[in-house]
């Protein structure tokens, strides 16, 4: 068996390796269908938003009314692009995005586990960690400002609260759903405590560390923008992406807002490209599927 | 058992040959359940005695209890009265209700319990690792040997999420022997599969145990693995587990598929047949008492 099986895999290896990323990327059809739909997408926003413009105002779609066509906001777009202060709104919001949900994880993942693992543990702090977690993060806003003593520490720490009870959540389900199976079996092979918690229950609570941290990382966003613009506008700190929308919507610039907004999405986007190539990374088993 | 590389065939040769141990004494063990208050008694004053080498097939219908003895002997449950010895020594007993876990008593799981983070060769590796007979290096290359020696040498480095579940389940039998076990127990480990891979797995089975001799506690409900498996068939009553009977398989080994074409073959499957045909039929008109 094995050898038949061999040489046919070495085969089927090795034709993949002749073409170059770049042609292999060109003959990837989801992409393809991605860019499309992409394409299509913005066609029909630019049809919708010029309706009036080419056809007369008698014939405008009802309900519709102001919607910058996508061609003004890459306008709009363009001639924001060489402004610092763009690039400052979305370093401010990865800046206090980042540090939140770092923190949340840096706190949120063993706090999670030691729920998982310690029955006194949980009993004394699950109860009240119940009680906190339906408290939605917006709801710690004015609270926030009012005792930390800066904006950013405001934003910061709702930021963190936001991720936080997603990552400890997930954790604490997927360390108590691994099979009790996999425990027998590694304490049957003489698993120590330490093995059984470092090469058992860790690794069994990977996928579920990550689902934490893909939804938790798209609360973290949410909140932060909220944030930014409730607390943005005033005299400190400020600023980010949040407050740039706010602040075109002051403005009365309707591109830019839309700018704004897409420039959320693809923040958003690069968050969780990022955390699924880290899961990728880190859990090599589940690339399969 | 330290094996370094050079005389690891050697001790493989002296490990085929010094077969004499793995003797489980299973002696009046009962087990009682006792969910809220309800007693629900799974084994009753069962007895077996099984001989160091030898192939125990455990026969009965489901729910039985039959289950219940194999965590008795892992360690994973407590017995109420009874006691379980291997090799003379007391696993557990009066004053002593649960067993600790061991690794020469290995299990092999119903569902397969291969870690799926791991590679089948890290996977195999893994109890000679924690249990640090052998460094990290060593551990994988022994692994990785006996994978080989299994028939899965090209799939070694593949996790078992990408392998089929013969081959998992036949690295987990390679899992459990790194460890030197002296009984190997499984729990219908072929119950999920199709007659195919099932009668590839048969002969992957006694193969490693006419290479390893290791005694061998093997539940099944399916009656011609029992006996094309096993040394002596032991047909257990339903709730509570009791023995009901014991078959001798007298066929020589080393078997192959045409035994189950033989004379000898058709007469046991009768005889077991019929015993384990009373026992269904009282499991389903308990079943239909119990629904009345």
């Amino acid at each position: 068996m094995t050898d038949i099986v061999q040489p046919n895999n070495a085969g089927v290896q090795a034709a993949p390796k002749k073409r170059s990323r770049l042609q292999k990327l060109a003959q990837n059809e989801s992409l393809w269908r991605g860019i499309t739909a992409i394409a299509v997408f913005l066609l029909i926003w630019e049809i919708g938003a010029r309706w009036d413009e080419w056809f007369g105002k008698e014939w405008m779609i009802p309900g519709v009314g102001l919607i910058p066509p996508p061609s003004d906001v890459f306008a709009a777009w363009l001639k924001v692009l060489p402004k610092p202060g763009y690039w400052d709104s979305w370093y401010q919001s990865f800046k206090r995005v980042l540090s939140g949900f770092l923190v949340a994880m840096i706190v949120g993942i063993p706090f999670g586990l030691a729920l998982a693992v310690n029955k006194y543990f949980r009993d004394v702090f699950f109860p009240p960690f119940e009680i906190l977690r339906p408290i939605p993060p917006l709801a710690w806003v004015p609270a926030s400002l009012i005792f930390w003593p800066t904006n950013e520490m405001s934003i910061a720490f709702v930021t963190f609260l936001g991720a936080f009870f997603t990552i400890v959540i997930n954790v604490l389900g997927g360390a108590r759903t691994i099979d009790v199976r996999y425990l027998r079996a590694a304490q049957s092979m003489g698993a120590s405590q330490w093995d059984l918690f470092s090469k058992i229950i860790l690794p069994g609570t990977l996928p579920s560390i990550f689902t934490g941290a893909a939804v938790g990382m798209g609360i973290t966003w949410e909140v932060v923008l909220a944030a930014e613009m409730i607390s943005g506008g005033g005299t400190q700190g400020g600023g980010g992406l949040g407050f740039f929308i706010w602040n075109s919507y002051m403005g009365g610039s309707l591109e830019q807002i839309v700018v704004g907004m897409i420039s959320i999405g693809i923040a958003g986007y690069l968050s969780s490209s990022a955390i699924r190539l880290l899961g990728d990374w880190f859990m090599p088993w589940r690339r399969l599927f | 058992m330290n094996v370094s590389v050079s005389n690891f065939d050697e001790a493989k040769r002296s490990m085929t040959v010094s077969q004499s141990r793995g003797a489980l004494s299973i002696r009046n063990v009962t087990k009682i359940y006792d969910p809220e208050g309800v007693n629900v008694m799974a084994v009753k004053d069962c007895s077996m005695e099984i001989a160091a080498g030898e192939v125990c097939m455990i026969v009965g219908p489901s729910g039985c209890g039959k289950t219940t003895l194999l965590n008795a002997i892992a360690g994973f449950h407590s017995i109420t009265y009874g006691e379980i010895l291997l090799d003379g020594e007391l696993l557990c007993g009066p004053g002593k209700p649960k067993a600790e876990q061991g690794a020469e008593r290995m299990v092999v799981f119903q569902h397969g319990a291969l870690f799926p983070w791991k590679t089948l060769a890290q996977n195999v590796a893994y109890g000679p690792m924690v249990q640090g007979r052998l460094s990290k290096s060593l551990a994988l290359e022994k692994s990785r040997d006996m994978l080989a020696e299994a028939g899965l040498g090209s799939v070694t480095e593949k996790y078992p999420g990408e392998v089929s579940s013969g081959m998992s389940r036949r690295a987990e039998i390679v899992r459990a022997l790194i460890n030197d076990p002296k009984v190997l127990l499984l729990d219908e480990p072929y119950r999920a599969m199709d007659a195919l891979t099932k009668s590839i797995m048969h002969e992957s089975l006694l193969e490693t145990y006419d290479r390893t001799k290791v005694t061998i506690f093997f539940i099944t409900h399916d009656l011609e693995e029992a006996i094309f498996l096993g040394d002596k068939v032991h047909i257990v009553t339903t709730r509570p587990c009791q023995l009901k009977k014991t078959v001798n398989v007298d066929i020589a080994r080393p078997r192959s598929y045409e035994t189950q074409s033989s004379e000898e073959f058709r007469l046991l499957m009768e005889e077991v047949n019929e015993a384990v045909h009373e026992e269904a039929i009282k499991a389903f008109k308990a079943g239909e008492r119990e629904l009345a």
